[in-house]
């Protein structure tokens, strides 16, 4: 870099252009909170769903998938799990009920995590509620 | 044999800091070959390891070698870019056995209970936190991280604040408060999973394309200005250009993990344009340490170091810059988003950037920690090797999984009669073999660096004496 380029410039450039892009981020994330209703169906945000959000958090289910497309890659996405289950929450609940305690013989396991049935009925709420996020059309097919 | 000493003695706490950082990466790289043998022998250690916990252990192992291997790196080398001691040696190292212990604490949390037995008995639901990728740490192990990165702030801070200040020190200094802001993020969890996810990226894309970057940068600059002699004035003059293009690319850049999440649609095209050049910071900096290399004025008697520090040029530009730019592009993400194409990305990002220069500071300060200008040519050779092994060893982890990853694509997402999930995963077994093979070799590589600190050597120092450093 050469003489007319100094550190004093190169400074300034930094100092300006972080304090600039960080109020930029700031006013884009206040207007995507003002948006977010629209998309982020908050309407259905019951206390069920609430609850089982907590359910999801405290089996760490985000250690082996993914829920729109963030977590782990070693089991199915479940963002659309309430989907390719045919909208049925009781399929969602009785896969989830029904995982053998020793796994299954060479083939990826789910733990059995004895859920209460209103931890169930919660969990399948909660991956109704996430299945009817607009996600601006993402996953690209229903398996995920 | 010539003794060198340490120019200020506080430096020397340092020292169980890499020590443990590099305990730990042990501990991460074997709970990764669990996970890797998992993967095609599905019930490998099931129920008693189920996948998760394992991935728990090794991404959380992961964040807190880091750290250590950071705070190491600000320890070392603040008290002499200030040119003064830390005002508390003992409190850098009563924060070392806290850290040290809380985390093995945390780890054994994850391996002996049930993981809602855990946040059960560490009171999760007074302050929810826990069950987020890479944010599992129960809410009071997270507590205990700010409180130690407080402390540690607080030492270092002080230091600078007293002492001369440097561009690099304030850089760091900029760096690692970046991180403990950041890292509160984590302690905000609100039950719209829209928002929540929209916050969790504050901690993880602002960390690793954002703050670290300064610390990363930092840490570079230091080591090329002590290995090679250039002028300060040259490498500050860089190092402000490479964090101005990071923070000018990466803030917006956190846009690309707002494409399908529920936000509003303009992000797919901030997040993409600006995303798209957060390449350039990582390019300067292989440009960096490629060209101090080449002005150098001495012959630094450390030639890993050297070595080390070229590395983590390349590699992080290829890690992050050019895997990373391969599906940042929305179009493109709609398609690998959340495929093992990200796996690969996230390796090969997180060890040229971040594990690799953890080594690089690691490889330059131990031998001065132990007294000697440079480790002696075996033992150099020994860990040249082991930079060789895991280096090509992790290119390859990527090269696997990348391919696992754009097949998985086509198979599950693209072609017409797309498979199921779990079907899919069969069908690219044999990748999944590759890469494990290929993470055996890796492991072996990292043997060899630790087998390296211990290579005794009759030349001890005489690099260092033909051409002092
Ligand atoms: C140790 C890893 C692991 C954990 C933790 C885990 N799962 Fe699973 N899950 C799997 C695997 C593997 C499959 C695929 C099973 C199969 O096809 O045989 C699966 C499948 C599912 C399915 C069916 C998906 C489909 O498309 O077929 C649902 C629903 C599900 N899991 C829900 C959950 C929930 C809810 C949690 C948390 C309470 C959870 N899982 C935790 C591994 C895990
Ligand atoms: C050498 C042997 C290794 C193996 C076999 C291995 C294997 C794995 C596996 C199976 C996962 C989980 C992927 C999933 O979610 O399905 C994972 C995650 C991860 N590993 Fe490793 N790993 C190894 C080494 C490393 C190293 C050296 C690093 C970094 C320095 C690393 C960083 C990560 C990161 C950042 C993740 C999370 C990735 C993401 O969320 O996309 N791993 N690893
Ligand atoms: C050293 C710097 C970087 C590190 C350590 C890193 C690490 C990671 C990790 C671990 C993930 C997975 C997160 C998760 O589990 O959900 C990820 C995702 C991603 N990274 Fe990076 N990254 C870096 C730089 C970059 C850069 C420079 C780009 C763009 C040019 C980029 C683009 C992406 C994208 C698009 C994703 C989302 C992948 C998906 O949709 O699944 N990364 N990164
Ligand atoms: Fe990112």
């Amino acid at each position: 870099m050469s003489e007319i380029f100094t550190k004093s410039m190169a400074r300034n450039i930094y100092l300006g252009g972080s304090v600039f892009f960080v109020l930029v981020f700031l006013g884009l994330t206040f207007d995507t909170t003002q948006r977010l209703p629209k998309t982020d169906n908050r309407a259905n945000l019951t206390e069920q769903v609430a609850l089982g959000k907590m359910v999801w958090e405290r089996n760490n289910c985000i250690g082996c998938h993914t829920l729109l497309g963030e977590g782990a890659y070693f089991a199915p996405e479940l963002g659309n799990v309430y989907q390719r289950f045919g909208q049925s929450k009781e399929a969602i609940k009785g896969f989830i009920k029904s995982r053998p305690v020793d796994g299954i013989p060479g083939r990826r396991s789910m733990p059995q995590f004895n859920l209460t049935e209103e931890e169930l009925d919660a969990i399948a709420e909660f991956l109704k509620y996430s299945s009817e996020i607009n996600t601006n059309n993402w996953p690209p097919n229903i398996n995920g | 044999m010539s003794e060198v000493q340490l120019r200020y003695k506080t430096q020397a706490v340092a020292k169980p800091y890499f020590i443990a950082a590099i305990g730990l990466f042990v501990g991460q790289v074997i709970f990764g070959l669990i996970m890797g043998l998992q993967y095609v022998v599905g019930d490998f250690l099931f129920p008693e390891i189920p996948f998760n916990v394992a991935r728990m252990v090794h991404t959380n192992l992961l964040i807190v070698w880091l750290l250590f291997g950071f705070m190491g790196a600000a320890y070392f080398l603040v008290p002499e870019e200030a040119e003064r001691d830390i005002p508390s040696p003992k409190l850098a190292l009563a924060l070392f056995w806290i850290f040290l212990v809380a985390g093995a604490l945390t780890i054994v949390g994850y391996l002996a209970v049930p993981y809602a037995t855990l946040a059960k008995i560490t009171g999760n639901d007074l302050l929810p936190t826990m069950g987020r990728e890479f944010l599992e740490q129960p809410t009071i192990t997270k507590i205990g991280i700010v409180i130690v990165v407080l402390g540690f702030i607080y030492n270092i801070g002080l230091t600078i604040l007293a002492g001369r200040k440097t561009v690099i020190n304030i850089v760091l200094l900029t760096g690692l408060v970046g991180l403990a802001v950041m890292f509160l993020f984590s302690f905000y969890n609100p039950d719209n999973l829209v928002l929540d996810k929209y916050f969790w990226w504050w901690v993880v894309h602002l960390w690793v394309e954002g703050v670290w970057e300064l610390i990363l940068g930092s840490i570079l600059a230091y080591v090329l200005i002590k290995t090679t002699g250039v002028d300060r004035e040259v490498i500050d003059k860089w190092l402000y250009v490479i964090i101005a293009a990071a923070l000018i690319t990466g803030i917006i850049g956190t846009g690309h993990h707002y494409f399908w999440i529920g936000t509003p649609v303009y992000w797919t095209w901030l997040g993409s344009v600006f995303s798209a050049l957060e390449p350039i910071p990582f390019f300067m900096m292989t440009i960096f340490a490629f060209n101090m290399v080449n002005k150098r004025r001495k012959q630094h008697p450390n030639k890993a170091a050297v070595l080390w520090a070229m590395g983590t040029g390349v590699m992080a530009f290829l890690g992050a810059g050019v895997w990373g730019f391969m599906h940042t592009l929305a179009p493109v993400n709609y398609y690998t988003h959340g495929t093992q194409v990200t796996a690969a990305h996230g390796h090969m990002a997180f060890y040229g950037a971040y594990a690799m220069i953890v080594m690089t500071i690691i490889s330059y300060a131990m031998p001065k920690l132990r007294g000697l200008p440079a480790m002696n040519n075996r033992a150099q050779v020994m860990e040249m090797w082991s930079f060789w092994l895991m280096t090509v060893a992790m290119v390859f982890i990527t090269l696997f999984l990348t391919a696992a990853g754009i097949l998985q694509v086509w198979l599950q997402r693209y072609q017409p009669n797309a498979l199921p999930f779990m079907a899919a995963q069969d069908q690219v077994a044999i990748f999944y073999w590759c890469r494990e093979g290929a993470g055996v070799i890796f492991f072996i590589g990292l043997l060899c660096y630790i087998g390296s600190f211990f290579v005794k050597g009759d030349n001890n120092g005489t690099a260092a004496a033909v051409v002092p450093g």
